[in-house]
């Protein structure tokens, strides 16, 4: 499992991609933000949590679509299912690799990219911790929306229609752990809710990315 | 016809079919029945509500449509099940058979409020808890209905439609919930508080229990029609296939 975890990282950073574009991404979506509504910093400061909540979650669906398309492409995929490991802690082993290259560098830009919207001093940390707990959440949902549309010709499209539904608890959660601190209020709900969001989606779905995997397989 | 000892003789789609045939007529003459009395009892036989005046008539299609749009997903969810735990064809058909009129109930309960809305609060659209759930559970739909299209064989798109039916119940339901945080966290207490079953008088909640047997009715009937469509597509699909074979 940690040989695949190393194999899926390596690729991941070698191949020209994944973490790099979605930084950039990331980095485009904050600075299109004041284009549209304008370079005033008080209103900037009040949405700044949300918007990098967004785009951050934005920026992890753009690199789903290749968790699992390359090695079903090449017959990977299919040695990988009949060898002994269990198809579910590979599937584990996936989100956790797309974690690491998407979630965790994103969590540490996202103070960065707070700065230029003028997010409220003192949520800095709250900003990068809220993502650091959330994206896993994210890159586990969006593994079970890879292993769906994994068989079909075009699954880009659908597969943002298919996982964005089921963002929006940890969206909600994650940008409320900011937004209340904003507003001088206690964010322990929103925290505690948002950990055991990502905790719940570590129980199960590796079973049902992995079903789905099989299906597509067969 | 001998008598069937169990539901699940059912699910063979020739019992289907033969059931089908007998009970659609009826599901939709029940339907047109109730549908017809509940609502000119409704529309035109209940007094003026002496807040909202007949503004409030608007609840026999709003409270009927949105009880539906959830009940189908529930459907939804049981004969998914049903397919994954039985590999029953008629249950995974009966699902996606389901699936747009729940879409299309969502609509009309969205579109009904909204109208309401206007004169009551002031505005078609507020982010209400309520309001939003219904937003989400809409998109639930799109994506359910958007994956049956997208796939081609039905054995694979029934079993990857109905995992998704799972995990989306889940997620929705988890929306709903997150949904009454968030505008707690973000708002006033709710000013716009939807909870209508409190103040329904008799003279509303008969008619109004008569048009929700309408609707019930009527979905009844469209499901089983649906249904019955997708079955005899199967039965075409198998018959050119074995054409070709042969």
């Amino acid at each position: 499992m940690i040989a695949l975890l190393k194999r899926d990282l390596a690729l991941a950073l070698r191949s020209g991609g994944g973490f790099g574009l979605s930084l950039a991404f990331f980095l485009i979506v904050v600075m299109f933000v004041p284009f549209g509504i304008g370079p005033d910093s008080g209103t900037l400061a009040k949405i700044a949590p949300g918007i990098l909540w967004i785009g951050a979650l934005l920026a992890c669906l753009l690199s789903l679509d290749r968790v699992f398309q390359l090695d079903f492409e090449d017959g990977s995929l299919d040695l990988l299912a009949t060898a002994p490991l269990p198809l579910e802690g590979i599937v584990a082993m996936k989100a956790l690799a797309h974690w690491l290259t998407t979630g965790l560098p994103l969590s540490l830009a996202a103070p960065i990219l707070g700065f230029l919207l003028h997010l409220p001093a003192g949520t800095y940390f709250w900003m990068f911790l809220s993502l650091l707990i959330g994206t896993p959440a994210l890159s586990f949902l969006g593994t079970f929306g890879a292993a769906i549309t994994v068989g079909l010709k075009r699954g880009g499209l659908l597969l943002s229609l298919l996982v964005l539904p089921l963002y929006i608890p940890t969206l909600i959660f994650g940008a409320q752990t900011v937004v209340l601190l904003a507003d001088g209020l206690s964010n322990t709900t929103a925290f505690a809710i948002l950990a055991a969001l990502s905790l719940f989606t570590f129980a199960i779905i590796p079973f049902a990315a992995a079903y789905a995997l099989r299906v597509n397989l067969r | 016809m001998s008598r069937p000892n169990s539901l699940w003789e059912y699910a063979n789609p020739t019992r289907f079919m033969r059931l089908t045939d007998k009970v659609l007529p009826l599901a939709a003459v029940g339907a047109g029945l109730c549908l017809l009395i509940g609502l000119f009892w409704g529309f035109f036989l209940t007094p003026d509500d002496y807040k909202q005046g007949s503004t409030v008539k608007i609840i026999f299609l709003h409270v009927p449509s949105a009880m539906m749009a959830i009940n189908i997903w529930v459907m939804m969810l049981v004969t998914s099940l049903v397919w994954l735990i039985r590999r029953h064809h008629v249950s995974a058909l009966a699902a996606r058979a389901a699936a747009p009129i729940g879409l299309t109930m969502t609509l009309i309960a969205l579109f009904t409020g909204a109208i309401w809305g206007q004169p009551m609060w002031g505005t078609y659209w507020a982010w209400d808890p309520r309001l939003t759930s219904f937003m989400i559970l809409f998109v639930f739909y799109l994506g359910y209905i958007a994956l049956w299209a997208a796939i081609e064989d039905p054995d694979t798109a029934g079993d990857l439609t109905s995992i998704l039916c799972l995990v989306g119940s889940v997620f929705a339901l988890l929306s709903r919930y997150a949904v009454n945080f968030w505008n707690q966290g973000l708002h006033q207490g709710a000013s716009l508080s939807v909870d209508k079953e409190q103040h329904v008088d008799n003279a509303f909640y008969l008619p109004l229990l008569v048009s929700i047997a309408g609707f019930v009715l009527l979905f009844i009937a469209l499901v089983l029609l649906r249904t019955r469509t997708e079955i005899r597509a199967r039965r075409i699909s198998a018959l050119i296939a074995r054409e070709r074979q042969g």
